[in-house]
This record gives C-alpha cells, structure tokens and sequence, in this order.
C-alpha cells in the first residue's frame, strides 16, 4: 500500500515500523490491534505520529498536543521493554522497533485502583 | 405521527433515546463512544438528521463528531481549538494569573438558520465557531478580549463557557454564560461582548456586585419572548426583561435557590422549572426527595412537582445542561441525573416517569421534536 505521506521531497530510506495503539484511539480511528506503518528514517516517535496522524486525521490531537506537539500527561510509549515517554519525540527510537522486529506501543497511562 | 429523539450525554457515553408522541414506550441505543465522557449532544434545528457530540477524555482529549442520519453513524471533524492569538492568564482559584489552556468543549450550540454553522463553549472558557459543517473551528475572541478575562476564575467545575443562546429575532444577539465570569452578551453577530450582571449578587466574591465573577450556572430564553432571560445562579434564580441589561431575583418559594439547570415551557414563556438542589456543599436534593420546581409567572411563586419522582433517598445532582423540553402539544420536560437516571414528564411536569435507571451520570439531555 502507498504511504500517504510520501511526497516527492522526502527520499529518505523508509523502515517499516510496528505500532500498537490503546483501544480507545482503535475504536476512534478504526485502526487494526496492531498496524505496520511505512515510516521515514530515522524512526523517532515524532516520525512515527506524522504518519499515524496522515493515516487517522482524527488522531491528530490525542497522543501529542495540536499545538508544539508535546506528549499528552496521560499518554506513555513503550519501545523494546523500556518507558519512552520521557525520551525527546526526535529520539531514534531501539534498533529493534525500527527494524520491525517489536512494535512501538502507545499506551494511556493506567488508571483506577 | 411525531416523534421526539432525546439526546444524553454521560460520563460514558452517549445514548438515544426515542418515542413516539405518546412518550411512555421508549428506544434506547447506545452507547455511543462508550468509555469516553459525552459532555453535550445537540442537533441543528434546520436539520435534525444533523447532531453534534462533544467526545472527551482525560487521556486523549477532545473529539469532535457530526452525524447526518439522526445518530446512527458519526463522523470525527476537526478538533483544533486554538485560541487567537496569544492567549492570556485568568485568575486561577488562589486569585493568581493562570494561563488559558484549551480542556474541553461543554457546550453545542447549532445555527438556527444554517446547518453548516455551529457554536462551541469550551473550558477554559472562550467561544469557537464552525461555519464549515466541523472542518475547522475560529475563536470569536472580542469575548475573552473585552477586558474583562483577566479577572475571571474557575468555578468548581473549571472556567467552561456552558450557555450559548441565539436570539431567534435579531440574528446579531447572542448571549453566553461562564462558571465564574457571569453573563455576556454579544450585539453583532459574536465579535463584540460585554458583561450583564447588573443585578446579581454573589456573596463568594469580595465585591457582591462586581460586573464579572459571578458563578452563573445557566441562562434561558423562550423564543417568543427573546428579551427576557432566566437565569440559575449557584444561588438565586433571577430573571431580566431587558434582554441583560439588568437582573432581578424571582426565587420567591424555593426551598433552596441553589441548583444548576433552569428551562422554559415550549409553549409557555412565563412557565419555568428549576431543581432545586440543598446547597454548594451539599450538591443533592432537599431532604432527599427529588424534586421540579414550576413557576406559572415567570419568577416568584413556584410550585413543588413530584408525581413520580423519588420521595426518599435520592441524593443525585441534576446538572447544567441536563435538562430540556420538547415541543410537541403537551410539552414534555426531561432531565437526567448524576445517578443515571432520565426522567420524562409528558404533561409539563404533572407527572414524571423514568425512561432508563441505570446510564453512567448524565452530563447532558437534549430532545428533538420530529415530524
């Protein structure tokens, strides 16, 4: 499948990265459990988003602010075994989440008790 | 035959629910949006197939939806709501400068003369509108930048602008409300504003009668008679008839003046109800009997209604938006409770039954009345 997001301008080597988005954002989007995404190198959650927020408009807005683009509170990301949240969006993400071989996992911070 | 479509919004979802004219046999389907708060659901009266819902969560933030089938299928549109320009501090609960930060919308106010056109309050408070069916929302900022926004603050439910009303004879004439700036009102068309509080008197604040700071809970208005406006303060219920300019209170025989929704009989402008709610600390009915209030003369001298309400052991709220009326002969009034309850009277509040017992709390109630 084409990426959307592809344009003539951006020839940069793409990888094909797994992304697991919480079930609320699936039901909203209509995303399958889990999604592989066609993303330009290098892999950084920022990268990962432009092209989840093309693939799913109504997206935008709910993992990372509209404005300046900061992580939601309530919104964490798990890469290889490892908390991300804290980690700058332009970060390369683990050799093993850009190379397809775990997913990314975005997850809405636990609740309740 | 008619029908009305009532429309709830909840701490988890949104439900519909219909009947015929008849209003004692009823269908109800959802959730919709399950696990996401539904702060208000409204249709366009131009086209009712058109309705808009407020989705929201504390995790993923505010999602915007539109139906065109009457709530059968919905749509996600735009959800940017970015304040013009830079935005500003108001007052935060210790009386400090806070910076203004986009939370939620509360409110949907659809056009009265265009289905494409829609308004939206939202937390902290400022006024939004969509004249492009949802594709994008602008800022009608001459409200927070009259110069009065510096000096508004939270009330406990946060800074929400939650009353939008559009005055059916002067397209030009809206008038909002926010929990705690008080009433403001517009007369050209939304780019200009200034406070009408004159009149009101809030003992939470150091000046009684300030002209912004006033925690009003919500404005209505009869369409046959725009001019006057009713309103429900955190206390007193009060009544202008001059369109804002000045406010006098009618909570007369109220066994408290405390309580959230106010509304107006569809075919009645001097027939009003309120519920009463025991006080700001004790956010449930008098004694714990659920009660309407009706006033027959717009203000003063009310009257208890309780057929079929709970007579014991109700300690639910009955919140801002949570009530409305529908427009057929025999007016029907609706409201919902904190407790989950949606409860109908068919004859203008002679007589309640509930439609359903058990939602999550509910947020919001809308009806619309079909042909």
């Amino acid at each position: 499948m084409p990426d959307p997001v592809a344009t003539s301008a951006d020839l940069r080597p793409r990888q094909q990265v797994r992304v697991v988005l919480p079930s609320p954002l699936r039901a909203l989007s209509g995303a399958a459990a889990e999604v592989t995404l066609d993303v330009p190198a290098p892999v950084t959650i920022a990268a990962v988003l432009d092209v989840v927020e093309q693939r799913w408009p109504m997206l935008r807005g709910t993992i990372r602010d509209h404005e300046g683009g900061a992580r939601r509170a309530f919104v964490r990301f798990y890469a290889n075994g490892a908390d991300w949240s804290h980690h700058a969006m332009d970060t390369p993400l683990p050799a093993v989440v850009q190379r397809g071989e775990l997913p990314l996992l975005v997850v809405g911070a636990m609740a309740g008790g | 035959m008619s029908q009305v479509r009532v429309l709830v919004g909840t701490r988890k979802g949104a439900f519909v629910l219909t009947s015929d004219e008849g209003r004692s046999q009823w269908t109800v389907d959802g959730p919709h949006f399950p696990g996401w708060e539904v702060y208000h659901v409204k249709g366009s009266p131009v086209d009712p197939d058109r309705i808009w819902a407020s989705q929201s969560s504390g995790w993923f933030g505010q999602i915007m939806q539109r139906s065109d089938d009457g709530g059968r299928s919905w749509t996600a549109v735009d959800n940017h709501f970015a304040y013009d320009g830079v935005p500003g501090t108001h007052q935060w609960y210790d009386g400090t400068p806070h910076p203004w930060e986009f939370k939620r919308v509360w409110h949907l106010e659809p056009s009265l003369t265009d289905r494409d056109t829609v308004y939206a309050g939202v937390e902290d408070a400022a006024l939004f509108r969509s004249t492009d069916a949802g594709a994008s929302w602008q800022e009608l900022s001459g409200l927070r930048g009259h110069g009065s926004g510096p000096h508004w603050q939270p009330g406990a439910g946060g800074l929400c602008l939650h009353t939008i009303l559009l005055d059916p004879s002067d397209a030009n004439r809206l008038y909002v409300a926010i929990s705690a700036a008080g009433a403001f009102r517009s007369r050209d068309g939304g780019t200009t504003w200034e406070p009408i509080n004159k009149g009101l008197r809030s003992g939470e604040i150091p000046q009684g009668d300030a002209e912004v700071g006033h925690c009003v809970h919500r404005l209505a208005m009869h369409p046959a008679n725009p001019r006057r406006l009713y309103m429900q303060k955190h206390w007193d219920v009060m009544r202008s008839d001059d369109g804002g300019d000045s406010w006098y209170e009618v909570s007369g025989n109220l066994p408290t003046d405390f309580g959230f929704p106010i509304d107006v009989h569809a075919h009645e402008p001097d027939t009003i109800y309120v519920v009463p709610i025991t006080s700001d600390a004790h956010h449930f009915p008098p004694d714990g009997k659920l009660r309407v209030w009706r006033s027959r003369s717009g203000g003063n001298t009310w009257e208890e209604l309780s057929q079929g309400l709970p007579a014991q052991h109700s300690y639910v709220n009955v919140l801002r938006d949570a009530m409305a009326v529908d427009r057929l002969p025999s007016c029907g009034v609706y409201f919902g409770t904190t407790g989950g309850q949606v409860y109908v009277s068919p004859d203008g509040g002679d007589h309640w039954h509930a439609i359903v017992h058990d939602l999550p709390p509910v947020l919001s109630v809308e009806v619309q009345t079909l042909a």
